[in-house]
């Protein structure tokens, strides 16, 4: 049990400090930049999953990488 | 399970609780409305594939988002494996996608179900997740499992007259954690931790092994696969954003790979994005790719059924991989039309060029100057082009 202790203690800290409110260190009003179309991690999903599928399907690796889609891709 | 671990995870599940607990200061809202229209060409190694799909995503409330896509592949040509062994091939994959979004303040849910239908192969992927932005929304935090389970079959006939045989079932759980964390006002970082596994009848039954033989003329003969029954695999990736101070945008990411079939794959990517006057956008990618072979692939087995498991699968050789892509979106409407807001075109173009460092083009056998284990090695390009429309609404 004396394992799990400073766990529970960190989630006590993350409580309370949820309640106190994080204050960020880049502002909201200075994230015009990041809310930039060209700052999205990925501005168009239905292009980067058929791509993902092109490469499971020919590669051993897979995940991490975003959504590939179903089939087998075997022929 | 030990009870040191479950400590461990009991551990980890406390934090994990307290980061989920953490309080918003405002309400996020969901993405616009949009339709796309997508159509995809991929032709390399043999095969063309048509890809044509729509996706359309549709707010009801400002909490509740439900999106469903079409989306259908058509497969003419063949494989140098389909080549080596059996007649061409021409198929189609349909798959479907019903996904529905709700938002609460600043966690948002998301269940989907996929459904992918081929002649010889059906697959169903139900999927949960969530996503938490927290810490001032510097952080975004997303939790997220999918279930496949597939069936497997094989098309013994032609493609004209099929007569499929279905095999057997194979299930794969995979599980996402995924964080993102806005670094300074003009850089984002991300990791992505992924883990699947799979089991049941996980081998393409369309390769097959080949080993010695003296007896045939080519010098080897082809026989069946034999795969372990169970695959778990982990991917770790973490990718950069940098804005740059002319307005543009550079992405730089890395994901590693391992299983227990002893494949490990590294991945670098860089992509470009340029704007040019709210009107183009304009954007450039380089990818590489390495892996190591499976520890039951072999090229030439020695004799038939030499180990228990063997695979002459191209996806478990030993290869790399480098693509290179430009991207051009054009944006119109921007006053907007009717019910639409604003409206985009996309045209992207792609080279892969795959190499292969264990796999031989055996498309050759039967020629002469070629003794078994001395064909060339296989490699070929592939070029995938996308064009599609999307509308905000």
């Amino acid at each position: 049990m004396h394992r799990l202790r400073p766990a529970l203690l960190a989630a006590c800290v993350l409580m309370t400090a949820a309640c106190s409110s994080i204050q960020p260190w880049v502002k909201p009003y200075e994230r015009d930049r990041l809310a930039d179309p060209i700052m999205a991690w990925d501005r168009d999903a239905i292009s980067s999953a058929y791509l993902d599928h092109i490469r499971e399907s020919r590669e051993g690796s897979r995940g991490a990488s975003g959504s590939a889609g179903g089939g087998c891709g075997c022929n | 399970m030990s009870s040191e671990s479950a400590r461990r995870i009991l551990g980890r599940l406390a934090v994990l609780t307290a980061l989920l607990l953490v309080r918003a200061t405002c309400a996020d809202v969901l993405p616009d409305d949009r339709a796309d229209l997508f159509y995809s060409k991929y032709s390399g190694g043999g095969m063309d594939i048509t890809g044509e799909s729509v996706l359309v995503r549709k707010k009801f409330t400002e909490n509740f988002a439900v999106e469903g896509s079409y989306f259908i592949d058509k497969v003419s040509g063949a494989s140098i494996d389909v080549l080596s062994q059996a007649s061409q091939i021409k198929d189609e994959r349909k798959q479907k996608t019903l996904t529905v979004e709700y938002l609460h303040d600043k966690t948002s849910y998301t269940a989907s179900f996929v459904n992918s239908d081929e002649r010889d192969y059906r697959s169903s992927t139900t999927s949960v997740s969530l996503k938490q932005d927290m810490f001032g929304d510097l952080t975004t935090l997303s939790l997220a499992f999918a279930n496949t389970t597939d069936v497997v079959g094989e098309n013994n006939g032609t493609a004209f007259v099929p007569n499929v045989a279905w095999l057997g079932h194979a299930q794969s759980r995979s599980y996402d954690v995924d964080v993102s964390q806005i670094v300074t006002k003009n850089f984002i970082a991300g990791v992505n931790f992924n883990v699947i596994t799979d089991q049941g009848d996980l081998a393409n039954p369309y390769r097959s092994v080949r080993y010695l033989d003296p007896q045939n003329p080519k010098g080897y003969s082809l026989g069946s696969q034999v795969y372990p029954d169970t695959r778990t695999s982990t991917a770790v990736q973490i990718e950069g954003k940098y804005y740059l101070p002319y307005r543009a945008a550079l992405t730089a990411s890395y994901r590693y790979f391992h299983d227990t079939w002893s494949i490990v794959g590294n991945t670098y990517e860089l992509d470009y994005t340029h704007p040019i006057s709210n009107i183009w956008i304009l954007e450039g990618r380089l990818r590489y790719y390495k892996q190591n072979h499976a520890d039951f692939y072999s090229d030439l087995f020695a004799y038939a059924d030499e180990y228990r498991f063997e695979a002459r699968d191209q996806d478990l050789a030993a290869q790399d991989n480098y693509m290179i892509g430009a991207k051009v979106t054009y944006a119109f409407l921007p006053d907007g039309w009717k019910m639409f807001k604003r409206a985009t075109a996309t045209f992207d173009v792609s080279r892969i060029t795959f190499h292969y460092l264990d796999f031989r083009d055996i498309k050759y056998f039967g020629v002469p100057q070629y003794l078994p284990g001395d064909e060339p090695l296989y490699q070929f390009n592939a070029t995938v082009y996308q064009i599609y429309m999307s509308m905000f609404f």
